[in-house]
This record gives C-alpha cells, structure tokens and sequence, in this order.
C-alpha cells in the first residue's frame, strides 16, 4: 500500500465530471479529500491524500492523465522559509497535523512537508511570513 | 568576596573572564554551590528576542540643495509616514507606523504587511529606501518637495531608540469568547483553543536582575546584533507587583528604555513582524550582561523556568476592557513544554518570543565579553526599584466641558 498527497488541476470541461467517484469504484483507492475550489475561470484544485496498491495508484493516476487532471506532489506549493523562521513556535499549537513542530530541548522550530495538509492555518498566525502556501 | 564592575574589566581586558550565560549557570552554580560560583563567574549573560512596538528609530539626512524644512511638513520612507515636528532634516520612525492607504483592519483581519519596522529592518540591511517629502519652504529652507534614495551609510546619524523594550515578564494570552480574536498576543482561538505568552524566561534580562541591582543608565548590552545602552526605565515601568519568595515579578512589571547606532546593527537581530488584524512591529534583539558582584546577584542569575510564573489573561474580554483579573498562574516550564491547563482544559501554548534567538543573543554576549571586545560599564544610576514608590497609573479620564 502506498499513500500520496497530491493537488490535481482540473480544466474547466472536466469540473463537473465524477472523477473522483471513477477513482474509488474504479480503481480501489481511498481518496481524503483535503481542500477543494473552483476558480472563476471554472478550473478546479484538489488537495488529496490517496491510498492503495502501487500498480492501483498508477493505474489511477494514468487515467487521470489521459483525460487531461495535472498532477503534482503536494510538497511543491508549500513552502516554509527558513531564513525568515524565528523559531517563536506561534504556529506550534495552530497546526493540526504537526508538519510545524518544535524541538522542546532546543525549542527549535522544523518543518516536515509530508505533513502538510495545506490547510493554510499557519499563514495568519506566522508574523515573520515564514510560511508561505501557492494554492 | 565582593567583586567591581572595574576588577570585571579588567579580566575581560586580559582575556581571563569567566562568563556563562543564564540558561548555564542554573546547573553550574547548583553543582558549585554560590559562594564558589560567585567568587569564580564574573559575567551572566541574558538574551531577549521578541516583538516589542514601542520601538523606532530617529535620523538626521543631511541637507539638500537647496535647502528643505522637513519639520512641519510631510516626510515618507517608503511610503511610512515619518514624525517631522523637528528641525530641518531630523526626523522620527515608529515601528506600527503604517502608509496612508494601508487598509488597516477595514478588510478585517487586516494583514499589515509593511511597515515602519519593516523600514527599520530594511535600512539595516543596507537596502535603498525611498524619501518623498513636502514643506511649507522659508527663506532660510526654500525647497518644498524633495524625492530622493536614501540608504544608512548615507545618513548622518542612524539611532534605534526603544522607549519600553525587554519587558519583565509578560501575560499569557487566552480567549475565553466564541470567535477568534486578532491582538498583538498573536491570533487567539476562542474558548480556550490555545495560549500565547511572550519572554525568554530564565533568559531573560530583567528576570536575571529583578530588582535591577546592576542595570540601570548607561549600562552597555547587545542591541539589535550591534553595540547598545541603557537610556533608563522604559514607560509603563512597575516595579512594585506581586513577586515569588525570590523576588520574580509573577505579571508584567520593569521595563526598559534602549538605544544604539543603528548602522552597527544587524537585519537578523530587527526584523519588521505582522499580527494580522493587529499591526506592525519591531522584533529586537536584546542582550544584557549582568556583573557578578557577590552571591546575592549570581543567586538571581540561577532563575529557572519553573520559578518565572506568569498570568494567564482572556484577551476578549478582560484585557480589553481593562479589568483586572488573572484566570491562574503558570510558570515558563510548562509553557514551554506545551501545556497548560486553564479553568480545567488542557490547552496548547505557542511562545511568541523565541527562546532559540534568546540563546544565541546570550551567546553571542558571552564571546563578546571572553574575547575582550565587550566591557562592562557601571550605571550612572540604577532604574528605579520596589522602594521608589512607582504608582503605574491608568488614565484618568476628563470629559472636555464645552465653552
């Protein structure tokens, strides 16, 4: 079993399909389903987290290929910069999945992205914009 | 035996001081005993890096040609309204200081993105910044408009002045309403969804000191990554609160006033900071080093987490309103863990003063002092103690009878 946590991009002919639906019936995989939005030019953005076999998520993911969903690793549109983290641990008690954590003993602040659920929490909460999400 | 600020200097001049900083000496003057350790430390060093918006900084430009009054008129950095109402080409920053058409909180939560710390942060860092400025012109000062780059090397004088800064201890923030609320404790999540509290705690200067025995006027510290002092008590100083056996304030009480050049100063050590729905401010680095002059001052300097205890205040509601009240104690240890428990519930903490920095500012101070760059200075006089007879006031307020 494998678990990924990806974004699709959907064009604007494909947001009122049930994709998602194909994935699960389809193609055995468990699908949470993390953020999700429409732009005003009708394309659609998906934040999931996707389990199942790897021959299963591969099959999956060349279906969605073909009939035109981007793929991309979630990681590549969260970004926490470090240069601009003081270590002040704001963002410790607001992230619910503890991608943001600290080190007690040196109270040092990290980032772990596979994590990260994109939930934007953090970014209101951070005053040094140290976090920064390209959703 | 009891030690002077002269004899310190002088092991610091030969090289032969022997400094620790303040998170150090809890386990080594336990493990010494005090008369050993104060007879052997000569030095504690103390670190703070937190937001702090009384700050700012003044600066003189230089003349034009021909020329301008900036005082009277309107002067922007960046498009940060400066305070003018000096001479010529002097002028005032303040870190919340915010431009014209920022939002503010109309959009709320507003974001403050940008502003008078920013600049400061920015300045230090050697960038360029934009003067715009209009005046009302005089025969001596003709000009009325003036638009120019400017940079610190370029300035005459460049001064971080901070009029309350390193504050004794600090409140912990909750929320005890229903929604979530936006204050310069940071974003607090309602019903007591989580804590915010602010100092370095066992690093921190004035808990090291806290009768402010050896700091007071003139007392040389790390300002801002450069070379600062001591201008006197900072505003809203309170010495006379409640305090443990040892004599740690357990709420918010001594303050201190700070200034330094700012073209000695470090973007690492100042950094502009944004609350959203709050404002702009300053985050300054401050480092204090405390004398070993006898027993009595290192057993101050042994403070430990578990003795700083701190009131946890609602910040809908009390706060706010002004009305005093404290919903418990808690001390630095178990903030800093993670956990508190408030009215029964577990609640997570986040800090908002970083005790990573606060160790490297010690740090810093300490090998400043063992290489023998950095002497010790004695006061000119100490900041007033629990025996000065301090009132802290809230205003009193008049209604303006009409004519």
């Amino acid at each position: 079993m494998q678990k990924k946590r990806v974004v699709f991009n959907y064009p604007s002919h494909l947001v009122d399909q049930p994709v998602i639906s194909k994935m699960i019936k389809d193609f055995d995989l468990v699908v949470n389903i993390l953020r999700a939005r429409i732009t005003p030019k009708e394309e659609g953005r998906l934040v999931l987290e996707i389990t199942g076999k790897k021959s299963s998520l591969d099959a999956g993911f060349k279906y969605l290929s073909e009939i035109g969903v981007e793929i991309q690793p979630l990681a590549q549109d969260v970004k926490w910069h470090e240069d601009r983290c003081t270590h002040c641990t704001a963002c410790i008690s607001i992230c619910p999945t503890k991608a943001l954590d600290v080190k007690r003993a040196h109270m040092e602040v990290s980032f772990n992205r596979d994590k990260c659920i994109a939930c934007e929490l953090c970014l209101p909460v951070c005053p040094y914009q140290a976090m920064e999400i390209l959703f | 035996m009891a030690k002077t600020i002269e004899e310190i200097n002088e092991k610091i001049k030969k090289g032969k001081a022997v400094v620790f900083t303040a998170e150090e000496i809890i386990d080594y003057a336990a493990e010494k005993g005090v008369k050993k350790a104060a007879q052997e430390v000569d030095v504690v060093t103390t670190g703070t890096f937190g937001p702090m918006c009384s700050s700012g900084a003044y600066f003189n430009i230089g003349h034009s040609k021909p020329r301008i009054k900036l005082g009277g008129g309107k002067t922007y950095l960046n498009d940060i309204p400066v305070y003018t109402g000096f001479a010529a080409v002097d002028f005032f920053l303040g870190a919340t200081a915010m431009s014209e058409d920022d939002p503010r909180n109309k959009i709320y939560p507003g974001k403050f993105s940008y502003g008078g710390a920013y600049v400061i942060e920015e300045l230090v860092a050697g960038k360029d910044i934009k003067l715009t400025a209009t005046a009302y012109g005089t025969d001596c000062y003709p000009r009325k408009t003036l638009e120019t780059y400017i940079s610190l090397k370029d300035m005459n004088e460049a001064v971080l002045f901070n009029m309350r800064n390193a504050y004794q201890n600090y409140n912990v923030a909750v929320n005890l309403s229903d929604r979530v609320i936006y204050t310069y404790m940071g974003v607090i999540q309602p019903k007591l969804g989580n804590a915010n509290y602010c100092s370095a705690g066992q690093l921190s200067p004035l808990l090291n000191d806290p009768y402010y025995k050896t700091i007071g006027i003139g007392t040389r510290i790390f300002l801002g990554g450069g070379v600062g002092y001591v201008v006197g008590n900072g505003t809203q100083h309170n010495p006379n609160v409640k305090r443990t056996e040892k004599g740690v304030p357990k709420m918010t009480a001594g303050t201190l006033a700070v200034t330094g050049d700012l073209k000695m100063m470090s973007p690492k050590w100042l950094r502009g900071t944004s609350f959203t729905g709050y404002g702009v401010t300053l985050t300054v680095g401050i480092g204090i080093p405390i004398p070993i002059l006898d027993e009595e001052v290192l057993q101050y300097t042994m403070v430990n987490d578990e003795e700083i205890w701190a009131q946890v205040v609602d910040y809908s509601e009390s706060y706010p309103q002004c009305i005093a009240g404290s919903l418990g104690e808690v001390n630095y240890k178990q903030l800093k863990a993670g956990k508190i428990t408030v009215q029964g519930k577990e609640v997570l903490t986040s800090g908002l003063s970083s005790y990573l920095r606060a160790r490297e500012i010690a740090q810093i101070l300490k090998e400043w002092i063992e290489a023998g760059k950095f002497l010790l200075t004695k006061p000119v006089e100490l900041i007033p103690s629990i025996n000065s007879g301090i009132v802290f006031k809230p205003l009193k307020e008049r209604p303006i009878k009409k004519k």
